[in-house]
């Protein structure tokens, strides 16, 4: 270690701390120019902390699912009566679903309708909230040897949740539909009207861009459009629900507060470049 | 084991064991504040949790800051802030600048607040929660140049003043024993 006279050893002391917020802000402007140092660094450190977590989120999720059955366990009676009733119904349902699915099948039969092609999937457990204060991401464990790519396609059991925007050797970041930075093209059902849907970090994402003549109707199902041939169609988004000053929101069928397992779906599909890949290509840019 | 020499005069050269017992004192402080922001980030399945890790650090570097700032100096801050940029993903710099800052105030604060208790280091740290919310809110919308929701902020500035003694009981305790350089 190096001697110094008390006053210098002082001065130094003095110094530091001023230095150290000029640098904060060379900080600022280094992560500003170049998107990828913040990117490289954040995976990496997502990778050595990812094992950790996933060995974490079994005993946590089993501490976590004995406080919700607690829970649940107080309303189970009336929990039962309203299954019963949903039961009914969906029985219902699926007879009119399974005339449906035949007809469906005889009318393509006689179409010679090219069959949409199946797609690969990989399943993932969701170990971190991988977003911060300003953002809705997941972040996944993968393992060693996988074969998530950037823009391929995040469902859990209900519906659509984002896209992988980051990938690391062993975990991968999903930026969820909710983000600020999330533009999904999607169709409403029923009108087959072409939609955008806007993330704004809050829980319901809003629709936007509409054409004229067409009303998003309240309970209305969304649906991902392949319009820009970056998600396939027909993937479950939402329901549309209008918010008390009459904008159209998406209610996610995906829960996306609570997500423990994910799909990942490969569908070849390479239209728009995820929010964060996008920065990558631009001019002047590998 | 370690023999204290309390009076001045020539000492023998610390051996390897009283090093390193030094050594692991003098770090204990942002060894523990960013173990603690590694907690924050285990899979407890809370909504908001992500507004834990920015919302503890505060409060960690507050509380070093003014009760213990030999062993959290500015390169430490600089360093836990940018493990806070990282692992919140913020746009790099915002918590480093922000944790920066805390420890600048904190220090010019100590004087008088390190005498006056608990209570009232309590009181300053309010305000600062605040002013740092509001300042990391308003770097991310500048930097990103996007109107994020300031309502987060808010939320940040609540948690973090409202788990500042949760946090600081333990951590006086911590203070007391384990970072102390000569336990007497």
């Amino acid at each position: 270690m190096i001697r110094l006279s008390i006053p210098a050893r002082q001065a130094l002391s003095k110094l530091t701390l001023p230095v150290l917020v000029v640098a904060a802000f060379g900080l600022m402007l280094l992560g500003k120019a170049d998107t990828i140092l913040a990117e490289r660094a954040r995976m990496a450190l997502n990778d050595a902390l990812g094992p950790i977590y996933a060995v974490l989120a079994e005993p946590l999720g089993a501490i976590n699912s004995a406080v919700t059955e607690t829970g649940q366990l107080w309303n189970l009676r009336a929990e039962n009566v309203k299954l019963r009733e949903e039961n009914e119904y969906l029985r219902r349902w699926q007879t009119i679903a399974l005339a449906l699915d035949a007809e469906n099948a005889r009318l393509k039969a006689s179409l010679n309708w090219i069959p949409d092609p199946t797609a690969n999937f990989v399943t993932a457990r969701v170990v971190a909230d991988a977003g911060g204060v300003y953002a809705r991401a997941a972040l996944l464990a993968v393992g060693p040897n996988h074969a998530v790519r950037k823009g391929q396609i995040a469902l859990d059991e209900r519906g659509l949740i984002g896209r992988v925007t980051e990938v690391g050797s062993r975990t991968a970041r999903v930026l969820l539909i909710t983000d600020l930075n999330s533009r999904i093209p999607v169709t409403m059902e029923t009108s087959r009207a072409r939609a955008i849907l806007v993330g704004t970090n809050g829980p319901r994402p809003r629709l936007l861009y509409w054409p004229e003549g067409v009303q998003p109707q309240e309970g209305e199902r969304i649906v991902t459009s392949a319009e820009a041939n970056a998600f396939p169609a027909n993937l479950p988004v939402g329901t549309v629900r209008h918010s008390r000053s009459g904008v159209p929101e998406v209610e996610p069928f995906a829960m996306l507060t609570r997500l423990e397992i994910v799909r990942i779906f490969d569908y070849g599909l390479n239209g728009v470049a995820a929010p964060e890949a996008a920065a990558r290509t631009t001019p002047g840019r590998h | 084991m370690a023999v204290r020499h309390r009076n001045p005069g020539i000492r023998p050269h610390p051996t390897i064991g009283q090093w390193l017992d030094r050594a692991a004192r003098a770090a204990f402080p942002a060894t523990c504040s960013v173990f603690i922001m590694l907690l924050t980030l285990a899979p407890f399945g809370v909504a908001g949790q992500a507004v834990l890790l920015p919302a503890v650090t505060l409060a960690c570097i507050w509380f070093w800051s003014l009760f213990r700032p030999a062993a959290m100096p500015p390169p430490a801050v600089f360093g836990i802030g940018l493990l806070l940029d990282l692992l919140g993903y913020l746009p790099l710099g915002v918590g480093v600048l922000t944790l920066l800052l805390v420890h600048g105030f904190a220090l010019r604060l100590r004087r008088f607040l390190a005498q006056q208790g608990f209570a009232l280091s309590w009181l300053a740290f309010v305000p600062i929660a605040a002013g740092a919310a509001f300042l990391s809110w308003a770097l991310v919308a500048l930097l990103t140049l996007r109107l994020v929701p300031i309502g987060l902020a808010v939320f940040q500035a609540v948690l973090s003043a409202t788990l500042y003694p949760v946090l600081a009981i333990p951590l006086a305790w911590a203070h007391r024993s384990i970072a102390e350089a000569e336990p007497g």
